[in-house]
């Protein structure tokens, strides 16, 4: 019946109904779409951008010890080894986001979650890890310890 | 029947035809060879299913999703309400026993080879709800917001992140933003106990209609007996009356899991401490969480976490498809490569989830 050769008048109605009705269905669609997906990405927090933080006195920080200083919301490993000199690194593993720790038996950072290993300059040495912690700079003013962003 | 009982019956068959119901279940059986045992683990999932459906309406009573509650109400839970403790001991116990019986369910219906043909998509729902079954293991985890679950659902989530393109747009929709907060642990209770039991209750209808409709499978050999008596016990009330006896044992294993070995709380989580040492994940992520760890940093130019995770995820999606792929058992053949497959998939999961457990 609907011969491709005869397109007339009613062939074309239909076409042009197919496009109206079919493009007001996506339209539809991506209205009543756009809103859910966009409601499922959480909005961007106003964070309090820190450029540094104050640790404490010298004194407070023991010699061959490693310290979890908060960073605004990030975590911040302040190492001081056995001579007395300190070196600050992000406390995130570079594997899987784990929080890691100053290990005194082993004189270095280690992260739980699957062995991963540094070395005091935060470089990684063994395990999964697969960059070195970024590291922060250590500010000695007078008697406090200031940890700031290694820009 | 007393005549109330009678009456009662009477009055519903006008309206709903019982009779033919009756007449179904007292023909409907159930075929009986020797590896008919396995047939029983899909009813116990089922059985520790509706237990995990109840006992968290129980503790839904108590608990309160935020980060400055949820370890604080457990804590109430457990300490202060009468059998508390019970209840979530019960929670814990029946999750895991209800991953394990789901593994077995699996695996035996891949020994089995009762995915193939016409049973296809009773396998793929199966597989859904086992993808399920691990998303409910790995929100639930997080809900007491205890040390372990915190690193556990940032390694986790972290994990989805790696996957290249939709990864790290997935791991933000998980975790309610950037890092692991108050915002996951509400998504994760969310999803917990409202989106993934309702996709569960679907996929389990679909899966229990199906089985229904085309009766349990039977293995290759004794399917070539087709037309010779088949060997087969009614259902109702000789197949029901054992799979009830077996969920009655199971009861009481819970039980004495539960009283005996309670589930600890542990430490309330703490964004600013380091990972504790000794941190594992749930025994079914053992296997993948050792692989994980054995995974050199970088493989050539790709990082090795990329790698491992890509790795596990074909691994998963081929044997999810294997009825598509398993051609030759559709003709009614063996597949021995695919059986030795199998068996060293198993292998492999038991002898690194070992490793984990010992580690």
């Amino acid at each position: 019946m609907n011969d491709q050769s005869t397109v007339g008048g009613p062939q074309t109605k239909r076409d042009f109904l197919k496009i109206v009705l079919g493009g007001g269905l996506l339209a539809w669609l991506a209205a009543v779409m756009y809103p859910l997906v966009a409601y499922l990405k959480p909005p961007k927090q106003g964070e309090v951008q820190v450029t540094s933080v104050k640790v404490g006195p010298v004194t407070g920080i023991a010699e061959d010890s490693g310290t979890i200083v908060r960073f605004g919301n990030k975590p911040v490993i302040l190492i001081r080894n056995a001579s007395g000199e300190m070196r600050a690194f992000s406390a995130t593993c570079t594997h899987l986001d784990c929080t890691v720790q100053y290990r005194k038996d082993m004189g270095m950072i280690w992260c739980a979650c699957h062995n991963g290993r540094y070395d005091l300059s935060g470089r990684n040495i063994a395990g999964p890890p697969p960059r070195p912690l970024d590291e922060y700079r250590v500010i000695i003013q007078g008697e406090d310890v200031f940890l700031s962003k290694n820009t | 029947m007393s005549r109330i009982g009678k009456a009662l019956y009477q009055w519903l068959d006008e309206r709903l035809h019982l009779d033919d119901l009756v007449t179904f279940m007292d023909k409907k059986s159930v075929p009986v060879h020797r590896g008919s045992i396995w047939y029983y683990f899909g009813g116990v999932t089922l059985f520790l299913f509706i237990i995990q459906v109840f006992t968290g309406i129980l503790l839904l009573l108590y608990y309160k999703g935020s980060d400055q509650l949820a370890f604080e109400s457990i804590q109430f839970l457990m300490s202060k309400v009468s059998f508390g403790w019970l209840i979530r001991s019960v929670h814990s116990w029946s999750a895991n026993l209800f991953v394990l019986s789901a593994v077995i369910h699996m695996f035996s219906v891949f020994f089995e080879r009762a995915y193939r043909f016409p049973r296809e998509l009773t396998w793929l729902t199966g597989m859904l709800m086992f993808f399920i079954a691990l998303g409910f293991g790995f929100s639930g985890y997080l809900l007491p917001w205890n040390e372990l679950a915190f690193f556990a659902t940032k390694v986790g989530t972290e994990i989805v992140g790696v996957v290249p393109v939709v990864g790290k747009p997935l791991m933000v929709l998980l975790r309610g933003g950037e890092e692991v907060s108050g915002a996951t642990l509400s998504r994760f209770f969310g999803f917990h106990v409202a989106v993934l039991p309702g996709l569960f209750v679907v996929l389990l209808s679909v899966h229990l209609i199906m089985v229904q409709r085309q009766g349990m499978s039977e293995p290759l050999e004794e399917g070539h007996q087709q037309g010779a008596r088949r060997n087969t016990i009614p259902f109702f009330p000789n197949f029901l009356l054992r799979d009830m006896l077996l969920w009655l044992i199971v009861l009481n294993l819970l039980a004495i899991l539960a009283v005996f070995f309670p589930w600890e709380l542990g430490k309330k989580a703490d964004a600013f401490a380091p990972a504790p040492a000794g941190i594992k994940p749930e025994w079914y992520f053992l296997f993948m969480f050792e692989t994980l760890k054995r995974f050199p940093a970088k493989v050539l130019v790709v990082e090795g976490e990329v790698l491992g995770v890509l790795l596990f995820g074909v691994a998963g999606l081929l044997w999810t498809l294997v009825p598509l792929w398993d051609r030759k058992r559709d003709q009614g053949r063996r597949n021995r490569v695919l059986m030795y497959v199998g068996i060293a998939v198993v292998v492999y999961i038991l002898v690194f989830t070992i490793i984990g457990w010992l580690a």
